[in-house]
């Protein structure tokens, strides 16, 4: 496809959607899904079928954000925003928990009143439908700034010809006939994006690295002794450097990147065929938990529709690009998150990271230059090359640009996913966005089993890498957990530990036996059991995973205990056999059952 | 390895030239600086899993494993601090305690390199409670023997017996904890129909996992050189 | 590329090994292809056995114990054959919070059986997930393949009890 047949394509598909008096997404991400919107598109569809004079256009769409409220229907009307506007329709209603039973009402309404929403004045049928009505105007939804989730409500994502009104695939094409790679590793190296998986490296450092790379020489010294588990044989001929999506979430309390590919596959392909062509590499991966049969799905859909319009596969665009994508099915290890490990996992291994240096970008999959970005990070990538660098380092604080998707989860109101402007504070977002009660929360959880928990008087902190690595927590995938006063820290903590224990892949000893002793210690100490000395074991434990596992998973395995000792010690305390008064002689050296071990002759 | 550049660091303090393609552990080894190691063997591609031989280097935020880290021009590197022996000693700890460790009714007690390390690195009794596992012993095949009580996961069986041998009878199952050394699909080691019987895992085993049978305890010495001189001959057939 | 060899067992007279093999072929019978090819073995059969690993290893030139290696490193592969049914609970941190950890005990409890386990007449496998991606609807059941979002215990029960004692799928079957 060249440019000219994209922007007909794109045209005539928005003719058709202009065409209709009022649009109507229905969400079809899984989280509406599981709560019955295929019901209500089915119900929606089958009523406007009997009445065609109220010329409505019903599609399945994108995830809409406000998961807990699912199902959600998006109504728009007025004519169709421009591509890449970052504006809304005209007018757009936004409806929650809908059901099948309210499909009549909807769209009886919709006929009636051309383009006036119901509002809880009206009829008896309508006021139902009026009190499901979302006010858009609300922190959560006016709060947002979306770069990664644009356009959701507006895509559908099994068909390519929506993602192309939405100005999708416009950037691979400008790149591929109008710029030079270098040109477009500079415009991403001075947007500032930084890898959204969690580490937060630069990535216009990571593709220029890439980029720079040499052809992989077989067997050349020091690479050979590193690959000890892929041998020549194990090498497919041809392709010599390699583009992977790393698309294992495996946070628990994450979902951003399962919605960014269920919703917009497209858009993650888009980015990795602009990177490939950046990079010089003409094969990729996209490595996906099979735990997201749906994304998976959609995956495959999105590279069949893409190769049939000639954006993937060979001479893209017209040009002399050749990029193919693959899909490659994770099978439940959270660790081949790690790049590393994730190689291996390819490469039809165990999922065992390997000691960095040397990096994938330069000693990646099967030995070639690889470089290994997250969903998040590639869906930033077309926008980036049609707005410029400079609108979206315009976004963010000075050190950590753009936006983020969060996915909100725990106790509060509004749970779901947001993306916002990195600066903006954790008050904004619990407190603000996701209706959470001031003075019933107690901690927000960041960055998963490798992040922390900030206490609520850290509030006022804004989200950046810097700011929450300086609280002992991460950033991380994403994922944000509102816990209240309910929440146990130690038991917290121990819940992390517990995940940490059951993912370790056992391949370094501190890892695999450190993680085990240190929920030994949490359990010991949540049962009441605990003594002082046990608190400073578990410390000492902590900082030698910190110090000495292979791995990030290892490295960060004690972060959530050594946060929640950090600021919540006081927890712990309270739990230790000294300072309940049940026992004081039971401590250290006396205790008979956890005498020193002789292990000599 | 060498046909790299040549370049100079420092090791505790002692300028040493070295082939940038070596390892900081080869050059120590080299200039008679001692780094206890424990899943490394020279010969056997290196894994950095133990993490008994890491080292500080200066600039970097923790700790490098020696087996696997490659030295840099100007690099300084530390081999002995308080801070590095704690650590050598916890994590020898840990290992001790996750299997079965009892020398006195162990084969190899007195030829043991886990028993070596504990004595050098002063561990003498365990902080931290031992796991005491439930862990099955094999002794189907006819002239070998494997207690996994004995096993640290060096994995050196594993890959003697996949890079030298070539027979890959050997590798680990299941992760973290439950991970454990297995034959061929996890069947007895007598069964595996790829054993060759060669011999060389038991003899690169640096505890009493791998044994032979029917020798006395004092016999049971291991012959740690015939690896080196393996793969030096192979080497040189290689190269003719 | 040496030629691909042929599996050795009669895996290749079973209808259900075809897309196995084509999964294989599709990676030119490289030891890379050895995850897909798994993922292929379960999707026809529910687990994997020891003549599926077999003939893989023989397709595939890969020694037995790389294999067995790499089936128990993933929690996604079994080896047992799984229950005609299966509940997954989340136990993702959001869910854990809202209580999926009492949710388990309590279909445990009622279905008489473990976690991670399939009841005695092979009905149903109760199974735990590390996170399903539904945190917005936490806590999330998944009931053959289908996400159940703010999953109650009476809801889930209902459900449990509606299953029939056949395969998901199959209630035409049944008299």
């Amino acid at each position: 496809m060249n440019p000219e047949e994209l922007q007909r394509i794109a045209a005539e598909e928005l003719q058709a959607k202009s065409a209709a008096k009022h649009r109507i997404g229905v969400c079809t991400a899984s989280g509406c899904l599981s709560c019955g919107s295929r019901e209500v598109l089915k119900a929606i569809e089958q009523e406007a079928a009997a009445r065609p004079e109220a010329n409505l256009r019903i599609e399945g769409v994108g995830c809409m954000g406000l998961c807990s409220r699912g199902p959600l229907v998006m109504v728009q009307s007025g004519p169709v925003p421009a591509e890449n506007s970052g504006a809304g329709a005209e007018t757009a209603f936004l409806f929650k928990e809908l059901t099948p039973a309210d499909a009549p009402a909807l769209v009886a309404y919709l006929e009636q009143q051309k383009s006036d929403p119901p509002t809880v004045a009206a009829g008896s049928t309508a006021s139902s439908l009026a009190a499901k009505r979302c006010d858009l105007s609300a922190p959560f939804f006016r709060r947002q700034v979306k770069v990664v989730l644009e356009q959701f409500e507006n895509i559908d994502p099994e068909r390519i010809e929506s993602y192309l009104a939405a100005g999708g695939y416009r950037a691979l094409l400008d790149c591929l006939h109008h710029r030079r790679p270098v040109e477009i590793i500079d415009e991403i190296t001075r947007s500032g994006l930084r890898g959204r998986g969690g580490g937060g490296y630069p990535v216009g450092l990571k593709w220029s690295t890439v980029a720079k790379a040499g052809a992989f020489v077989p067997q050349a010294g020091r690479s050979s002794r590193q690959s000890a588990g892929a041998t020549a044989a194990d090498r497919p001929d041809g392709p010599r450097k390699y583009v992977i999506c790393n698309a294992d979430e495996g946070d628990p309390g994450a979902f951003m990147d399962r919605s960014v590919l269920e919703c917009a596959p497209h858009r993650v392909l888009e980015g990795m065929a602009i990177a490939a062509y950046a990079v010089g590499a003409d094969f990729g991966y996209l490595y996906v938990r099979a735990e997201y049969p749906l994304a998976v799905e959609r995956l495959r859909k999105a590279i069949v529709q893409a190769e049939k319009r000639g954006l993937l596969g060979r001479n893209i665009g017209g040009s002399a690009f050749n990029f193919q994508v693959e899909i490659r099915l994770g099978a439940g290890a959270f660790v081949c998150g790690e790049e590393t490990a994730l190689l291996a996992s390819i490469e039809g291994r165990r999922g065992q990271p390997r000691p960095r240096p040397p990096y994938p970008a330069e000693h990646g999959l099967w030995g070639c230059p690889t470089l290994i970005n997250n969903v998040e990070t590639l869906a930033n990538v077309a926008a980036i090359i049609n707005r410029g660098a400079d609108w979206f380092a315009a976004l963010g604080t000075e050190k950590s640009k753009g936006t983020k998707v969060f996915a909100l989860a725990g106790k509060i109101k509004n749970t779901g996913l947001i993306e916002v402007p990195m600066g903006i504070s954790i008050h904004e977002i619990v407190h603000e966005m996701g209706s959470g009660e001031v003075g019933g929360i107690k901690a927000v959880q960041t960055g998963g089993p490798s992040g922390g928990c900030i206490p609520a008087e850290h509030f006022h902190l804004p989200v950046d890498y810097e700011s929450l690595q300086a609280e002992g927590s991460i950033m991380g995938s994403g994922g944000m957990i509102i816990m209240d006063e309910g929440a146990a820290m130690v038991d917290v903590a121990r819940f992390f530990m517990e995940f940490c224990v059951e993912e370790s892949c056992g391949k370094c000893a501190p890892c695999r036996v450190g993680t085990t002793q240190v929920l030994l210690l949490l359990e010991k100490i949540g049962r009441g059991e605990g003594t002082a000395a046990d608190l400073g074991q578990l410390e000492e434990l902590c900082h030698l995973l910190q110090q000495t596992s292979l791995c990030g998973l290892g490295q960060s395995a004690a972060n959530p205990v050594l946060s929640t000792l950090r600021f919540f010690r006081r927890e712990y305390e309270q739990l230790l056999v000294d300072n309940t008064g049940k026992s004081n002689e039971t401590d250290g050296s006396q205790s008979p059952q956890q005498g020193p071990q002789e292990v000599k002759k | 390895m060498s046909g790299g550049r040549v370049i100079t660091l420092q090791i505790d303090g002692r300028d040493c030239g070295a082939d940038e393609n070596q390892t900081i552990l080869e050059v120590a080894q080299e200039n008679g600086i001692f780094i206890p190691t424990l899943c490394h063997l020279n010969g056997l591609h290196p894994v950095g899993g133990c993490r008994i031989c890491m080292v500080e280097v200066e600039g970097a935020p923790r700790p490098l494993p020696a087996c696997v880290t490659h030295p840099a021009e100007g690099m300084r590197v530390t081999t002995d601090t308080p801070e590095l022996r704690r650590r050598r000693r916890l994590i020898l700890e840990l290992m001790l305690a996750e299997g079965n460790h009892v020398c006195a009714v162990c084969v190899v007690n007195g030829h043991c390199e886990l028993q070596e390390l504990a004595l050098q690195l002063g561990v003498d009794h365990l902080e931290i409670p031992a796991l005491y596992p439930r862990r099955e012993v094999d002794a189907s095949h006819p002239r070998f023997g494997l207690d996994r009580n004995r096993c640290v996961l060096c994995t050196r069986c594993v890959r003697v017996c996949g890079e030298i041998e070539g027979a890959h009878t050997w590798d680990v199952m299941g992760r973290g904890l439950k991970a454990a050394i297995i034959s061929d699909l996890n069947q007895p080691w007598g069964e595996a129909e790829s054993c060759t019987a060669c011999g060389k895992c038991v003899q690169v085993c640096p505890t009493g996992a791998l044994f032979e049978k029917g020798k006395a305890t004092g016999e049971m010495v291991k012959r740690h050189l015939h690896l080196p001189l393996l793969t030096a001959m192979r080497k040189e057939e290689e190269e003719r | 590329m040496p030629s691909a060899p042929r599996p050795v067992t009669n895996t290749a007279a079973d209808k259900r090994w075809r897309p196995v093999e084509a999964a294989m072929r599709r990676n030119g019978y490289r030891a890379g292809g050895l995850i897909e090819a798994l993922h292929a073995v379960q999707r026809a059969y529910g687990y994997i056995d020891e003549a599926a690993m077999r003939a893989i290893g023989a397709a595939l030139q890969l020694p037995l114990s790389k294999i067995y290696g790499v089936v128990t490193f993933y929690h996604f592969f079994h080896l047992k054959p799984k229950g005609r049914h299966t509940c997954v609970v989340c136990l993702g941190t959001a869910c854990y919070i809202k209580g999926a950890d009492r949710l388990l005990q309590t279909i445990s409890r009622e279905q008489q059986v473990s976690p991670g386990e399939t009841t005695a007449d092979g009905r149903l496998s109760l199974l735990t997930a590390r996170c399903v991606g539904a945190c917005g609807q936490a806590p999330a059941v998944v009931i053959d393949d289908q996400v159940v979002g703010q999953a109650e215990e009476s809801a889930i029960h209902r459900q449990l009890a509606g299953l029939n004692s056949a395969g998901p799928g199959s209630d035409e079957e049944q008299p």
